[in-house]
Formats: structure tokens, C-alpha cells, sequence
């Protein structure tokens, strides 16, 4: 058996170069976009420039009169057919949603709501006939703040009574995973009592979403730019009320999603009607101030706060009242977006009481959905605000606070008091690494010399550690919270007759690099070639079963599947090579892709075997000439990465200005089957938790009107708004899943903005300033330090 | 509408003749009129740069000029790149340092990329950062775009082991 293991990790661990970018770098690339078919129509959409308002009329006759222009629909047009766009995520029996028709039929609810479709030859006769839709509005009041919608004096949709659309609440007292808050706080040392602002954001993937919809044949064909076809498939079937069995979807490249492309749009579902009524390929793509502006948002709460502790560091209980922007709707998981980081206030902490009430509501504005990392950035940020603060109050170092309160290396498997079942973590060992490289005492000397010298530039060290439940999910769990599916991953192992493996996985890659992934865990696993494994997903048609990409659930459990098919090839081939070798099976062992017959020198590859059960001549009786594999996993628990991030942040006390100096991450994702691709997704969760610290913001104006709605405005960073990150890992390894595998997609989003927002603080709290809303422009910064001197420095 | 006009355009060494309306984008002309799909359209407003080619060996988005501005022209995007199958160095530098994700923001990168070291052929990381100023990536994070702009600089690209020589670097072993 040395040999299987010296040739079982040949491949996991490796940073293979990725087999997906050679026709990415050429420019062979496959986006929905580039796709044309034969009498393709485009399509064009007539939205709202009012957030709320009664449609009284709309004429289409200018429009339709316009050259190319083939057909022009309007809600009306299609109320009978287009159904309701899905939630899958009731999270209490009497919640409360508006209908929501894919165009809008009597009432707009946000600008940019689809109120007709243009349908014509060219997407530039599509684009001049919208100006030439002329739509009544009868305006009603609108309601765009978050806190005053929650007051009901303007509701954000005449067919409701109220904007709450529903409350959730976890309390750790009624749980029995800890005793009440209420006494915590009651007989506090020392209190925390903070409110923070999670600002609304933009996923801003690269690729503007586009529909391709091909009607023609038996069944419809969807290419479309997705995380989820899986999904898709099935809620354009259950909204359409079309069998599922004429729906095939398919995600070809797919440019970035970030949770933004986690969705059944409007758009796409308007794709097929206009494709069912005229009979034709339709296209759609949107403009970026239509992906902005119409595209689901992320983010959006106000976070009420109460931390309870000890003189000592001690914290004893933690209260948490959530108001969370569901917008104008619930898109497919809208609601479940803030239950997902109930669980994660705690994070990696002992607190003894915990208690968590949220209250979903309704604005007049683009619904909220997914973004990286899903209520997980905002409960970390909480948490990790108010350690900061705690530590403050006592005149203690940060680190200190937070060593004081985590769960010790020795202590897992931890029941945690949200519920969860730790299983493995060392925050210990994470920290010191990170001290390490951040020369944590280096850079607290040197923070103090520019305090003493009252140097115009101040040093903040902002300090965060975080821990996420990802590798969503174990489907009983869902089930509980009241998630409408599983969360199972599905995956095939096919032996081709050259002994060729074909894996199809049902989690569908947009940027993440399962293609290489895959390859190495089966080449491993089989003992092939790494070149000699081609990985298929992202069409229905192929990859028959599965649950999509999100969550950053693809290695733990989609992964764990791909794994599991191939055993099931292992032991059927064993029968085959038993048979062929005229042994019996229990004497055959697998290793590095060579049956073996105990204790003799007889061997046979899984290539001949291939080859032998594809021609079938001579194959055991009764046995199913296939060696092709299928399995389902569905994992046990989800998985628990870890991490400790520092960064050094200087703040331009005359401008306002907020730079990083340096930025260190440790983050454990336990067992890594690429280091290239574990370190490139770090990489880009930091950008997009850095944005939100520093940089992005959606912002309406009182009407309603999206003032961010192109990226001249909405400021996604480019290269010289980042630093030079500098990563590390340390492995603990899972217990969840076979690998030890944590996950990593979300990680760096959700550490970084409260490090980076912590370290602006540090450098100017001294001055007075006690907080800075998100993100801390140079304006907000520079105000916070002139109203210091003032009214105590709050903005 | 107004009438069309003719233009003649070099486009990664093939010359076209094609009557365009003269409001027809170069991005337009290029993606739907001569099927040179590699090149993206990320943005309306110059912002992305995904749409990044060469017009006479400078870059230039392909979104904010017209196709008749590129009459008499020599235009190459990301697919004139390659040159007998062979990658560019920029191409393969990209491949060698994970410089890219999903890939979309990636043609215009590398050509932005290719201009900025015509310009500067041994940019300083800040230089780097600057010269892409342009162009966004949502993925990557730009440490490896960056890395892999140094990299062609350096003349320290090729490697045919199919292996990251520079991921992981600050990996360390288990610590449960």
C-alpha cells in the first residue's frame, strides 16, 4: 500500500496551473454574449424610472411601428403566463411577500423594474424602440429608508399592509445552547451598545448577466449567464409551469457571480416568453447601469447591538436586533440571507447567552440576495466591531480580548451557543502566525511614535478573526430552517474506453477552477494521468443532477461527491479485473491505477479494463457491462474555516485619506487540494471585503433613483486602490468530509472589511473619533476628525 | 438613420471592407460584424476596460470609439495575441501566475497589459498598478495580474511544469 500512498498525494496539495484558461487567455471564450443563432432576435427592456408607482397605461403602438422591431410585451401581455418569480426560502409560516411578475403588470415597486420587452432584429432597433414606449404613471410615496420602513407611515407596496415581511428569532435561553441574555446584560460589568450600518452593495461580477433562449426543436434551450442552472432549471419549470423535462440549461463561461448570478431573474424569464411568442432565438443582454441598477444587491442591514462582559475580558452574552433591506421582493433566497449569519455571531467565541432577533423589510428598492458571503460578512463585522470596542473600554489589547474569549484548540469538537457543532479549529496557532508576519509588536512601536510625534499621518492596526459555516449544507439543516431544498451535490465518474475519465460535477464553476480541482482529486483517486481526466458541468443535459455553486460549498461537497463516484468505479472494476486475471475479487487491490492479485505479480490497469467492458466480450456473468459511476453527497455538518487577519491602515489626518500599509491574512481551510487556487480565492474575497470597508456603496436618492448606477459612480476598486496582500495558511482539518477540506470562497470577503474598518479606528479613535459608517471615504473620515472636535466624532 | 459609410480596417492581419452605420461602435463592429468575440463588453461608461485593443499598436477601449474612427486603421485584439499557435508572452504569463478567474476581465487585461510595457518595459509594481488602472477585475484582486505583468518584465515566464512556482509560497504545515 506505500505505493497508493506516495501516488495519493501526487496531485492534492499541488498548485496546478488550471486547464481552464488557455482558451480565456486567447480570447476563444464561451459567454452567453458571444453566442449567435439563426434568426436571433434581441431583446431591449422598458423600465421604470419611478420606485413606486400605479402603471396606468401603456402604449406600445409607436414602439411596434419602429423598423426591426418584431414584437413589444407588456405585463398585461403576459399576466396569464408568466407566473411568479420564486423565493425558496419561507423562513416563517407567515411571511409575507408581494407577487412578482417578471414585468410588472399594475405596480412598479423600484426604478428599474421591467414594464415591457422590445423584441427586434438587432439590439441596437431593440434599444431605439424602448424610447418610443410610452408608459403611464400615477406615483405613490416611497419609502427608501430602512429604519423608517420599519415604521409603516409609507409602504413600499399597496397590496401589503405592512413592509415586515417577516421576524426571525433565535434565543439561546429558549435553545438550551446557553442560558438568557437578558440576565447577561442585566448584571453586566461592562456593556457594549453599538448600532451599525451595513451599506448596500453591488455584486459588480465582470460579466453583464445575458439570456440566450432557443425555442426551437421539442424543448427550450437555455444558455444563460448563471451560477445555478440546476436550480434555474427547475423554478423556470415550477414558475413557467412548463415539465422540467423541456427545460435544458446551460451556464457556458460564466463571468464571475459572487452571489449575484445566484438567481431566477426577470430577465430570464422574460427571455423565454418573448422566445415562446415569437418563436425565435431571443437574446438579452444588459447594459452595466441595468446590471447595477436592476441586478440583486447585497448587504443592507442595521445591526442594534448589546455585548455584556466581564472587567476582565469576559464577554457574557450577546444581543443582536437586526433590521435587514429585502428591497422591493424576495428573489430565491432574499430572506435567508440574514438567518445565515445568525449563526455566526458568536463566531469563534464562548459566549455563554446569545440572542437574535431579525426583522425582514420591504423598501422601494432592487431586492437584496447573495452576495459573498451572506450574512456571514455582516455578523462578522458585528462581532469583530465590538471586540474592538470591548477591548477599548477596557484599556486591553485587541488580540488579548479576543484570546480571552475564543474557543481553545483543545476544546473541539464545540457545541456553540447559535447551535452549531464546531468540529475542528486552532485560533491560536492561525494568530501567532499572523502576529508573526505582520510584526505585530513592530507595528504597535511604531503607531506610538507617530501618536507621540502627532504625525499628520496616523497608524491603525485593525485586527479581525472570523470563523463561517460554509460548505452549505447538510440538507436536514436546511430543512429545519425552512430552506425549500437540499443540499446534497451530485456527480458522475464516466471511464471512457481509452481509460479517459470524464467527471461530471453538478456544482458549476464561474471563475473557481473546478475543471483543475476535479482533475486532481480524481487523477489521485484513480491513479490517471492528471491531463487524462477532461471535468463536464454547467448543462443540465450533462450534468443531470445537482445544486449549483454558492456557498462556498463546491470542494466539501460536490467535491466529497466527485470522490465518492469514484470508488464506485474502483469497485466495479475490481469485479471486471478479478475476472480477467481469474482471481477472486477479495484478492484484488487498487493502487495507482493498477489491480493487483495479492501476493502475485499479476496486475491489470484500469485502461484494460476499460477497454474489456466496453467491448464486452468476456465479462463476468450478470455484470453490467459500464463502469460509469454515479453518487450523491450530502454532507453531515457544514465545515468551520477559520482565520486571523491584520492590517496596518494609515489615515491622512488632513485629507482624509485612508491607505494600507500592509495586510496580513491566516486563514485555515484546512485540507488544500490547490494552494494556487486556494490563494486566488483569498485574494479576491479581500478585494471585495476591502470595497466594501473603504470604497463601495449603492446610493438612492429620495426618489428612489439609483445615483451609483455606473461605474463612474459605484466604485469597484482597480489595481492602485489595493495593496500587496500577504497570505498565509495553517491546516486544521476537517471532520465533515473525507478530504479534511474546509472551503475558501467566502473567507477573505468576510474577515477583511471589519479588520480594515477597525484598523481607520485605531488610527483615529485617539483623536475623538468613535465611529465611521462604511465605506470610510476620505470624506466621512476627514468630517469624523473635524466633528471630533465637536460633537464627539460619530459618522 | 444615416446612411452608412465603408471603412477598411486591419483586424489582427486580415484587412475587411464593411459598410457600417457610422454610429456602430468598435466593440460592435468587431464582436458582431467580423465575429471577434474575445474582445468583452463590461461597461457603457470607458470604466472596465474589457474591451481593451490595439488600434496601430496603442490601447485604445473599443466601447468609446466608433467603427469608422478605425478606418485606415490597424486594429488587434486579443485574438491577433497568439502567433503560430504559440502563446504570447503576456498570454502565458497570465496561465503561469493564476492571473485570471472567470476569465472575463482577462483579453482586455493582457492587452492593456501589452501597451503598458511597449511604454514601460521594466515598470515598478506601483507603475504596474497605475498602468491598469482602467481596466477592473472583480476575481483576482490584481496581485496576480500584477505578478504576471512583473513577470514578462523580468523575463522570468516560461516554465513548462504545469506547476505554480510561486503559489503557496508562505504555506506552512499542519498545526492541529
Amino acid at each position: 500500500m506505500t505505493a497508493t500512498t506516495e501516488r495519493s498525494s501526487a496531485e492534492v496539495g499541488k498548485a496546478r496551473l488550471r486547464k481552464e484558461d488557455r482558451h480565456l487567455v486567447t480570447g476563444r471564450s464561451r459567454f452567453t454574449d458571444n453566442m449567435v443563432l439563426p434568426g436571433m432576435l434581441h431583446l431591449a427592456m422598458v423600465r421604470s424610472p419611478y420606485a413606486h408607482a400605479k402603471i396606468t397605461a401603456v402604449d406600445t403602438a409607436a414602439a411596434k411601428s419602429s423598423p426591426g422591431v418584431m414584437a413589444v410585451l407588456t405585463g398585461a401581455d403576459v399576466a396569464g403566463e408568466q407566473g411568479s418569480l420564486p423565493n425558496a426560502w419561507p423562513i416563517t409560516p407567515d411571511q409575507k411577500a408581494p407577487a412578482h411578475g417578471a414585468i410588472a403588470v399594475d405596480e412598479v415597486a423600484f426604478a428599474g423594474e421591467v414594464v415591457a420587452v422590445i423584441v427586434a432584429r438587432t439590439a441596437a432597433a431593440a434599444r431605439d424602440a424602448v424610447e418610443r414606449v410610452d408608459v403611464s404613471y400615477d406615483e405613490l410615496p416611497v419609502v427608501m429608508d430602512l429604519e423608517e420602513a420599519f415604521t409603516d407611515k409609507v409602504l413600499a407596496h399597496t397590496s401589503l399592509e405592512s413592509n415586515k415581511s417577516a421576524t426571525w428569532v433565535f434565543d439561546s435561553a429558549e435553545a438550551g445552547t446557553g442560558s438568557s441574555v437578558q440576565d447577561a446584560i442585566d448584571s453586566a460589568e461592562v456593556l457594549i451598545e453599538r448600532t451599525f450600518y451595513q451599506q448596500r452593495l453591488i455584486p459588480a461580477f465582470m460579466e453583464p448577466r445575458s439570456t440566450v433562449v432557443d425555442p426551437t426543436g421539442e424543448q427550450i434551450t437555455m444558455w444563460t449567464a448563471t451560477q445555478i442552472p440546476h436550480i434555474l432549471r427547475l423554478m423556470l419549470a415550477l414558475t413557467l409551469g412548463i415539465p422540467e423535462s423541456k427545460v435544458r440549461v446551460i451556464a457556458p463561461d460564466v463571468g464571475g457571480g459572487f452571489g449575484g448570478k445566484l438567481q431566477v431573474t426577470p430577465e430570464e424569464v422574460i427571455t423565454v416568453l418573448a422566445a415562446r411568442h415569437t418563436g425565435k432565438p431571443c437574446k438579452y443582454t444588459e447594459t452595466r447601469s441595468e446590471s447595477l441598477q436592476a441586478g440583486h444587491h447585497g448587504r443592507a442591514q442595521v445591526q442594534r447591538l448589546k455585548l455584556s462582559a466581564k472587567r476582565d475580558g469576559t464577554v457574557t452574552g450577546l444581543s443582536v436586533n437586526l433590521l435587514a433591506d429585502m428591497g422591493a421582493y424576495l428573489g430565491l433566497v432574499t430572506s435567508g440571507i440574514p438567518i445565515l449569519g445568525a449563526f455566526m455571531y458568536n463566531s469563534i467565541y464562548k459566549f455563554p447567552a446569545y440572542r437574535f432577533e431579525c426583522n425582514n423589510i420591504f423598501t422601494n428598492k432592487t431586492w437584496t440576495d447573495a452576495y459573498r458571503g451572506a450574512g456571514r460578512p455582516e455578523a462578522t463585522f458585528a462581532i469583530e466591531r465590538l471586540m474592538d470596542e470591548l477591548a477599548t473600554e477596557l484599556n486591553m489589547d485587541p488580540l488579548a480580548v479576543r484570546e480571552k474569549n475564543w474557543i481553545r484548540h483543545e476544546e473541539f469538537p464545540f457545541a456553540t451557543v447559535a447551535g452549531l457543532e464546531y468540529d475542528t479549529g486552532n485560533y491560536e496557532a492561525a494568530t501567532a502566525k499572523a502576529v508573526d508576519l505582520f510584526d505585530y509588536q513592530g507595528m504597535r512601536a511604531e503607531q506610538k511614535r507617530r501618536r507621540d510625534a502627532n504625525d499628520p499621518v496616523q497608524l491603525g492596526i485593525g485586527v479581525s478573526t472570523f470563523t463561517e459555516m460554509c460548505g452549505l449544507a447538510p440538507s436536514r439543516v436546511l430543512g429545519s430552517l425552512s430552506y425549500g431544498a437540499g443540499g446534497w451535490e451530485h456527480a458522475q465518474v464516466r471511464v471512457l474506453p481509452t481509460g479517459n475519465i470524464e467527471v461530471v460535477t453538478g456544482s458549476s464553476a464561474h471563475g473557481q477552477g473546478h475543471e483543475t480541482a476535479w482533475s486532481q482529486l480524481v487523477a489521485d483517486r484513480l491513479g490517471v494521468p492528471f491531463e487524462n481526466v477532461e471535468v463536464l458541468h454547467g448543462d443540465t443535459q450533462i450534468s443531470q443532477r445537482g445544486l449549483d455553486t454558492y456557498g462556498s460549498r463546491s470542494l466539501t461537497v460536490g467535491g466529497m461527491a466527485v470522490l465518492a463516484a469514484a470508488d464506485k468505479v474502483i469497485e466495479k472494476a475490481k469485479v471486471v479485473a478479478a475476472h480477467m486475471m481469474e482471481a477472486s475479487e477479495e484478492d484484488i487491490e487498487f493502487s495507482a491505477g493498477s489491480f493487483n492479485v495479492k501476493g502475485t505479480d499479476q496486475s491489470t490497469s484500469l485502461g484494460e479494463i476499460a477497454l474489456a467492458t466496453f467491448a464486452a466480450h468476456n465479462l463476468p456473468d450478470g455484470f453490467e457491462p459500464n463502469l460509469d459511476s454515479d453518487a450523491t453527497f450530502d454532507p453531515s455538518n457544514f465545515s468551520y474555516p477559520h482565520g486571523t487577519h491584520l492590517a496596518a491602515i494609515e489615515v491622512d489626518t488632513e485629507t482624509g485619506h485612508v491607505g494600507i500599509l500592509k495586510y496580513v491574512c491566516v486563514d485555515d481551510v484546512g485540507v488544500v487540494v490547490n494552494p494556487m487556487l486556494v490563494e486566488g480565492q483569498v485574494h479576491g474575497g479581500l478585494a471585495q471585503g476591502i470595497a466594501q470597508a473603504l470604497y463601495e456603496e449603492a446610493v438612492h436618492d429620495d426618489a428612489g433613483t439609483l445615483v451609483t448606477g455606473s461605474f463612474v459612480d459605484y466604485l469597484v476598486p482597480s489595481a492602485p486602490d489595493l495593496p500587496h496582500y500577504i497570505t498565509g495558511r495553517t491546516e486544521t482539518p476537517a471532520t465533515s468530509n473525507q478530504l479534511g477540506a474546509k472551503g475558501v470562497g467566502e473567507a477573505g470577503t468576510i474577515a477583511s472589511t471589519p479588520a480594515i474598518v477597525n484598523g481607520v479606528l485605531d488610527a483615529v479613535r485617539h483623536l475623538g473619533v468613535k465611529d465611521i459608517k462604511m465605506p470610510c471615504t476620505p470624506s466621512r473620515v476627514w468630517h469624523a476628525l473635524q466633528d471630533a472636535k465637536t460633537t464627539g466624532g460619530v459618522r | 438613420m444615416a446612411s452608412s459609410k465603408t471603412i477598411t480596417v486591419e483586424v489582427d492581419d486580415v484587412r475587411y471592407t464593411d459598410d457600417v452605420e457610422p454610429r456602430l461602435l468598435l466593440v460592435q463592429y468587431l464582436r458582431e460584424r467580423l465575429g471577434k468575440t474575445g474582445t468583452l463588453v463590461g461597461c457603457d461608461t470607458t470604466n472596465c476596460g474589457a474591451c481593451t485593443v490595439h488600434l496601430d499598436g496603442v490601447s485604445v477601449k473599443s466601447c468609446t470609439m466608433l467603427a469608422v474612427q478605425a478606418d485606415g486603421h490597424k486594429v488587434t485584439t486579443i485574438e491577433g495575441m497568439a502567433q503560430d499557435g504559440k502563446l504570447a508572452p503576456l498570454q502565458e504569463a497570465f496561465h503561469q501566475c493564476h492571473a485570471l478567474q472567470c476569465g472575463f476581465c482577462t483579453p482586455g487585461m493582457i492587452m492593456q497589459s501589452a501597451s503598458l510595457l511597449k511604454e514601460n518595459p521594466h515598470p515598478t509594481e506601483a507603475e504596474i498598478r497605475d498602468g491598469l488602472e482602467g481596466n477592473l477585475c472583480r476575481c483576482t484582486g490584481y496581485q496576480n495580474i500584477v505578478a504576471a505583468v512583473k513577470s514578462v518584465a523580468d523575463g522570468t515566464v516560461y516554465d513548462d511544469s504545469g506547476v505554480s512556482t510561486t503559489a503557496g509560497e508562505t504555506e506552512t504545515a499542519g498545526v492541529s
